[in-house]
Order: structure tokens, then C-alpha cells, then sequence
């Protein structure tokens, strides 16, 4: 891809032209380190308290595979045109890299919509946050994800936006980049949440 | 971008708005003194009412009410708004210095640490005016801290210690990448002052324990606002969850707090002592094993919680290995007192009283990690000795030692070595006259956070001198104070007060707003010592002399906090309107932030030398 004329004198790699920009990367690597122990100690909330449903339904009777694939495979999808956006911003295209964090944000607001109609229709199952522990621990933890996808569609969209205006610059660049570090961190997330909750919640009846 | 604002002019801000928009480290340490300045004495006023209760047996100075009001707020206070921000006040305005920086990595996210700090704060110490302090014990513990047997402060507890802690982790972020990525020349991580390296460990903790207090949190606020069953056992929930989340944040804390401590008395003893530290590589070693350490033994607090007993073998085992490397520190700080040219300005007073206090509450640390004996420990007045021990005896000395250290830096000013000495001493006898008591009452069976006892059981005296002795530090704490005002009109500081050993000591005090005019070159461990002993008035810089780019002042981390200050009252009184008001405040700043960039403002080359000169 031709290098665009406008961007003729950004530095290669320009989300670490400046120190700025490293900081902020460093520091939002070091953020996502924060994020881990968050989802951690939600996970291990949920796990101690999956089983204790109080009478309300369980997760063998209320998950649906092909509900939750298909919200999967949209959002790994994203994941992967987010990928492609930092790609073709270390080509210096912004214009692909708009393209690319569109699609991204697309498929998030797909998946937050199944997200979306998969909670109210729990809700009418009659599983509630106050149903069970089981549902606090569920709806705290999917919900905390759920959360920071719809905060990453809103940065994400906010970045496209000032960036019609400001373009691809030293300044833009560790923005759009930490956008799809933070959008890849979600995703990963999303594949424990899929593995933890859902598939270890449709085998079996009681674990351990 | 830099590039864009190369001759604007330097924004003039004067009295309380440049202090309500500062971004300068140096300001934002003010700040963070002023403020866990301010939470100590309320903090300590609250011990002095706790003590008067019970200076004797059946009274009822204060009530069982109010007593339980007393001491969960006073240890919360002191923990979270009093000595962690007076940490951050120290780490702010030395960190920088010390690693030959103009300023933190994220000038703007320290501000906003600040401000998230001092509202957390601020909105915990509202729930006295509005309807009740939290009474839960600073712990929480559920199914005590639900509902049905707490009442409404608990809920100011919880947000309000959400919102502070908000501020400490990115706090904590901000120092680690400043220390990764802003040192000077050749200031290689192997030549950091032992200061700087305690507070890279402590930032690192920071990161990883404070997650899990805000998942506790949040836990506790869906129980306790929402209608959630975390913590409910009729509806299957496991209050276990409460303290494994609280102690694997709480134990970390502990040693968030004291790592700074050893990085004070390090860096103190050794100027006093004139002579390099004793083993400074095992320093670091000592501190990242600690640290490390510091994650793997939270369920020390736990051992009568019935965890089991390959469990509490395996915790104890733990915890008692921290002894190692701390007596590795202990055993350094001796070793460079040994045959040094020791003298005792009060800096140095705190810093050795430290020592063998510290020693004291490591030791009944140990005491404590044995699981059987721990049985009979166990919530009792042992454990209260035992972390006072820490937490005051060490903790604080070590903040005193370092605010007489480095106040001259900070403010420009002396403080009174005369007064200091009182200061000193009054409160150092005043605490163990109060402490030391404690560990008897406690072998004796006193439990703690009961509000009274009876008489004829042997606890009358014990607890009458432990009252006594908080009178020593009252008295200390305030001759600290009248130390400040006098040293305000006092003699003005040099740049090296006490023929320092690290970059700080290089430039004035109080240093100028862009810290070095020129970067240093560093050539060594002890930096500016290794000059001095090169017969060189100052260090090598690493730079020609230039314009120097500045961050703006901003008012959106004071909006911002504010904004979560005003949505923490609707969540607790289930009004919708203010969370969204309060929320769009905080988001609507966010918004603005990541919008409009930050051009910055240069200092010109020519200000840079007159300036230089004047000092």
C-alpha cells in the first residue's frame, strides 16, 4: 500500500515516535496487568459461586450454544480487524485504518446486542442479579465485560472521529494503537468467559 | 504536540487555582501532605477518643455505638487517606528528582490521582454529618457489613474507598512507568537510590493488589445497593469471598506501606552515616523479594477462618520467609551505621528509633505466622500491638524521618532541629508507652474492637498507661505542627542541606518548576557523591542548555473527581438522576481530554539561566 502523501513525514512505528507515546503504551500495558487481577478475582468469584443458584435456574438450563458461539465468533472476528487497523497503521493509512476500526466496531455492537437480548431474555427465565449468588456472580462477571466492550466502542468511535480532524499523527497514533491493545484485551477476556461460564457451565450438572 | 506550541507563553495561574490545576509533581506533593496531613489528625483525633474510652474500666466516654464508628473509621482513615497519600506526597516530590526527571510520565493522571484521593476521602467523612459513620470494622467483614446489621455508612465505606483507591492505582501506574522509562543518563536501574527503588516495588503492588479491592467492593455494593447475594448465605452466597478478596489487596497494603519506610531509612541512614549503603544489591534484592513475597501470604489473616490445616501450613510457612529478607534490610542498616561518621539531626532520630521498633513488630509478625499460637492471638490486643507496631513504629517514624529529610527540598525551609528533637522523643515514648502494654493486655485476653471491660481482671492498669502514651503523641504531632509554622518564617534551605548523596540534593530548594535545567549524567550509584569525591561542584549534564517543553495546568482532574463524588451520592441514595449527572461530569472530562490535546507551554532558554542564577 503507497504510502500516503500527507503522512510523508511520520516516523515509522509512530505510536513510539515520542516518549509520550511510549509512556502511554508501557503504562497501558501496565493497566491491562491491573485488568487481569480484576477479571481474575471475578472469575474466581464466579467459579465459587456457579453452583449455588437458591432454587433459580441453573446454567444447564439456561445457556444456548448457538447464541453464544455466534456472539464468539463475532467479537474474535473483531479482534482480528483490529489487528488489521495496527497494521495498516504502521503503513501510515489512516484511511484503512478507519475502514478497518469500523468493521471492529460494527461487529462490538453485534456482539453487545446478543449480549444484550441473552441477559433480558435470562431476566424473563426468571434469573436475576438478585435471583441467586450464582446470578450476582453472572451478571457481575459478563457484565463487567459487557461494560468494557461498550466503553471500547465509544473510545473507538471517538477516536475515529477526532482523527477525521487531526489525522495520523505522532499524537493520534498511540491512541488508535492502545485502542486495539485494550480491544484484543476484552476479546481474550471474552475467551475465558466463553471456556469458564458458558462451556463449563452446559456439562454436567453439579462440578466439584 | 510539542512542535506546535514552541513560543507560547508560560500560562500565569496565581493562589488557589493554580493549586486547583497543578500538574507539577512538586505541587502535587503539597497537595498529598496537606491533605493525609489533614485525614492523620482526624485519624489521630479518633485514636485519642478510642483511648479515652477505654482509659478505664466500664466507662462511657464515648458509647458502644460510636465506639464502633471510632475505630473502623479510624483505621480505614489512617490506612487509605492518611499515611498512603503522605507515601505519595514523598514518592511525588523525591521520585522525580532523585532519577533526574523534569517531571512524572503522566502529569495529568497525577493530578487526577490526587483528586480522586481527596474526594474518596472526602466522601467517607461526609457519612459523619449524614446519618452515621461506617461501623463494620475497616475490614468489612461480611455478613457484619450487609444490610441487616450495618447501616448506611458502609455504604460511604464502600464508595468512597472505591473512588480513593481509583486514585492510588493510577498513582501506582504513573510511578512505574516514570521510573521505567524517564531516567537520566546512565542512571541505570542498578544506581537508583534505595527510595526510588522502594517506591518502584510499592507502585508494582499497587498494580496488583488494588483490583482486587475494587472487585470486593463492587461485590459489597451490589449485596448492599443492588440486591446481590455475594455475600448472603441464605441465597448460597460465601462470605469467605470477602476476605480472601480483602486480604489479597490488604496483604500487599501492608507492604505498600512499609517498602517506602525501608526506602526512607536507607537512603537516611546512609547519609548520616556518611557512608555509601551497606549492601545495596541485597537492598533490591531484599525489597522485589518482599514485594514478591508480599502476594503469597495473604491467608495469614485468615488461620482461624478454617481454611484448613495444609492451608495455614503452607501460609505461615510464608509469611515467616519475609523475615528473611527483611532481616537482610535490618542487617544492612546496621552495617552502614557500623563505623560511619554518624551524627543526629532528628531525620536521623526517626530513622534509627525505626530500627529496633520495626524489629519488635517483625518479630511478633513471626509470632503470629505460627498457626496454633495464632489461635490464641487471634483477635486480640497482641495483633493490635503487633501492627502499631508496623504501621506506627515503623511506618510513621519513617515518614517523620523522611519529612525532616526531605522538607528543606520540598519547601525551601529548615525545620527546627530544637522542636524537632521534642517531637521526636514525645512521640517515640508516647508510643510505647502506648503499644507496648498492648501485647500483655492481648496475652492476658483483652479482645479487640471491644468497646469496654470489666474491672478486677488485670486490665485496668495496662490499658490506663496505653492511655497515657497517646498523650506523648499528641503532644509529638503538634510540636510537629508548630515546627512548620516556626520553620515557615525560619532559615531558608540550601541546595544541600545535609551533603546529600543522590540527584535531589543537586539542584535548589525548593527546586524550580522544570526540576534540572539540564539533564545530569549519571556515573554511578550515590551520583552526586561519586562527583563530589571527583572534586566536581556539580554533575556533568547530559544536555545543552535549551527550551523546555511543559504540560499545561488542568482543571478536568478536579471535574472529574468531583463528577464520581456527586454520582457516589446517587448510588447511595438510589438516585438515578444525580449517578447520570455525576457520571456525565467524569465522562464528559474524559470526552474532552482525549478531544483537545495538550499543546503544553515552553520555558525559554534565557528564563532558564536567570532563574539558575537567582538560586
Amino acid at each position: 500500500m503507497a504510502t500516503h502523501h500527507a503522512n510523508a513525514v511520520l516516523p515509522d512505528e509512530p505510536e513510539k515516535a515520542t516518549l509520550e507515546g511510549k509512556n502511554k503504551i508501557l503504562g497501558f500495558w501496565l493497566f491491562l496487568g491491573g485488568e487481569t487481577v480484576l477479571f481474575g478475582s471475578l472469575f474466581a468469584t464466579f467459579i465459587a459461586l456457579r453452583d449455588q443458584v437458591n432454587g433459580g435456574p441453573t446454567s444447564q438450563q439456561l445457556f444456548d450454544m448457538p447464541l453464544v458461539a455466534a456472539a464468539t465468533l463475532i467479537l474474535l472476528t473483531s479482534s482480528m480487524t483490529s489487528v488489521m487497523a495496527t497494521l495498516a497503521l504502521h503503513k501510515k493509512n489512516l484511511k484503512m485504518i478507519q475502514v478497518w476500526l469500523t468493521i471492529t466496531v460494527l461487529l462490538g455492537i453485534g456482539f453487545l446486542a446478543l449480549e444484550i437480548y441473552e441477559f433480558v431474555h435470562y431476566v424473563h427465565e426468571g434469573h436475576k442479579i438478585s435471583t441467586s449468588a450464582f446470578g450476582s456472580a453472572f451478571y457481575t462477571l459478563v457484565g463487567f465485560h459487557g461494560g468494557h466492550v461498550a466503553f471500547g466502542i465509544l473510545w473507538i468511535i471517538l477516536l475515529q472521529l477526532s482523527a477525521v480532524k487531526k489525522g495520523l499523527t505522532v499524537v493520534t497514533a498511540p491512541k488508535f494503537y492502545l485502542a486495539s491493545l485494550y480491544w484484543h484485551f476484552i476479546d481474550v477476556v471474552w475467551v475465558f468467559i466463553f471456556t469458564v461460564v458458558y462451556l463449563m457451565g452446559m456439562i454436567g450438572g453439579k462440578v466439584g | 504536540m510539542s512542535a506546535h506550541a514552541s513560543h507560547a507563553p508560560a500560562p500565569k495561574r496565581s493562589g488557589l487555582w493554580d493549586w486547583l490545576t497543578t500538574v507539577d509533581h512538586k505541587k502535587i506533593a503539597i497537595l498529598y501532605l496537606i491533605a493525609g496531613g489533614i485525614f492523620f489528625l482526624a485519624g489521630g483525633f479518633e485514636a485519642l477518643l478510642i483511648r479515652l474510652q477505654l482509659m478505664y474500666p466500664e466507662s462511657q466516654v464515648v458509647g458502644a455505638g460510636l465506639f464502633n464508628e471510632l475505630i473502623t473509621m479510624h483505621g480505614t482513615t489512617m490506612i487509605f487517606l492518611a499515611v498512603m497519600p503522605v507515601i505519595f506526597a514523598l514518592m511525588n516530590a523525591v521520585v522525580p528528582l532523585q532519577i533526574g526527571a523534569r517531571d512524572v510520565a503522566f502529569p495529568f493522571v497525577n493530578a487526577l490521582g490526587f483528586w480522586l484521593f481527596f474526594f474518596g476521602g472526602l466522601l467517607l467523612n461526609t457519612s459523619w454529618f449524614l446519618g452515621g459513620a461506617p461501623d463494620a470494622g475497616w475490614t468489612s467483614y461480611t455478613t457484619l457489613a450487609l444490610n441487616q446489621y450495618s447501616g448506611r455508612g458502609v455504604d460511604f465505606y464502600v464508595l468512597g474507598l472505591q473512588i480513593a483507591g481509583l486514585g492510588t492505582l493510577i498513582g501506582g501506574i504513573n510511578f512505574l512507568v516514570t521510573i521505567i522509562n524517564m531516567r537520566a543518563p546512565g542512571m541505570t536501574f542498578m544506581r537508583m537510590p534505595m527510595f526510588t527503588w522502594a517506591s518502584f516495588v510499592t507502585s508494582g503492588l499497587i498494580l496488583f493488589a488494588f483490583p482486587a479491592i475494587t472487585v470486593g467492593l463492587v461485590l459489597l455494593m451490589f449485596d448492599r445497593l443492588f440486591g446481590g447475594n455475594f455475600f448472603n448465605p441464605d441465597a448460597g452466597g460465601n462470605v469467605i469471598i470477602w476476605e480472601h478478596l480483602f486480604w489479597i489487596f490488604g496483604h500487599p497494603e501492608v507492604y505498600i506501606l512499609i517498602l517506602p519506610a525501608f526506602g526512607i531509612i536507607s537512603e537516611v541512614v546512609s547519609t548520616f552515616s556518611k557512608k555509601r549503603l551497606f549492601g545495596y544489591s541485597s537492598m533490591v534484592f531484599a525489597t522485589a523479594l518482599i514485594g514478591f513475597l508480599g502476594f503469597m501470604v495473604w491467608a495469614h489473616h485468615m488461620f482461624t477462618t478454617g481454611l484448613g490445616a495444609i492451608a495455614n501450613t503452607l501460609f505461615g510457612l510464608a509469611t515467616m520467609l519475609i523475615a528473611v529478607p527483611t532481616g537482610i534490610k535490618i542487617f544492612n542498616w546496621l552495617l552502614t551505621m557500623w563505623g560511619g561518621q554518624i551524627t543526629f539531626p532528628t531525620a536521623n532520630l526517626w530513622a534509627v528509633g525505626f530500627i529496633p521498633t520495626f524489629t519488635i513488630g517483625g518479630m511478633t509478625g513471626v509470632m503470629l505466622a505460627v498457626p496454633p499460637a495464632d489461635y490464641q492471638y487471634h483477635d486480640s490486643y497482641f495483633v493490635v500491638a503487633h501492627f502499631h507496631y508496623v504501621i506506627v513504629g515503623g511506618l510513621v517514624s519513617g515518614l517523620f524521618a523522611g519529612l525532616y529529610y526531605w522538607w528543606p527540598k520540598m519547601f525551601g525551609k529548615m525545620l527546627n532541629e530544637k522542636l524537632g528533637k521534642w517531637n521526636f522523643w514525645t512521640f517515640f515514648i508516647g508510643f510505647h508507652l502506648t503499644f507496648f502494654p498492648q501485647h500483655f493486655l492481648g496475652l492476658m485476653g483483652m479482645p479487640r474492637r471491644v468497646y469496654t471491660f470489666l474491672k478486677g481482671q488485670d486490665l485496668d492498669v495496662g490499658n490506663f498507661i496505653s492511655t497515657i502514651g497517646v498523650f506523648g503523641m499528641t503532644i509529638g504531632t503538634i510540636l510537629f505542627l508548630v515546627n512548620v509554622v516556626v520553620s515557615a518564617k525560619g532559615k531558608r534551605a540550601v541546595a544541600d542541606p545535609w551533603d546529600g548523596r543522590t540527584l535531589e540534593w543537586t539542584i535548589p530548594s525548593p527546586p524550580p518548576e522544570y526540576n534540572f535545567a539540564q539533564t545530569p549524567l549519571v556515573r554511578g550509584l550515590d551520583a552526586f557523591w561519586i562527583e563530589k569525591m571527583a572534586g566536581n561542584k556539580g554533575m556533568t549534564p547530559a544536555e545543552p542548555l535549551g527550551d523546555i517543553h511543559m504540560p499545561s495546568p488542568s482543571f478536568l482532574p478536579f471535574l472529574m473527581s468531583v463528577g464520581l463524588f456527586i454520582a457516589g451520592y446517587g448510588f447511595m441514595y438510589h438516585n438515578y438522576v444525580v449517578v447520570v449527572i455525576g457520571l456525565l461530569v467524569t465522562f464528559g472530562c474524559m470526552f474532552a481530554r482525549s478531544v483537545k490535546d495538550d499543546p503544553g507551554y515552553h520555558i525559554h532558554e534565557d528564563e532558564i539561566e536567570e532563574k539558575g542564577v537567582k538560586a
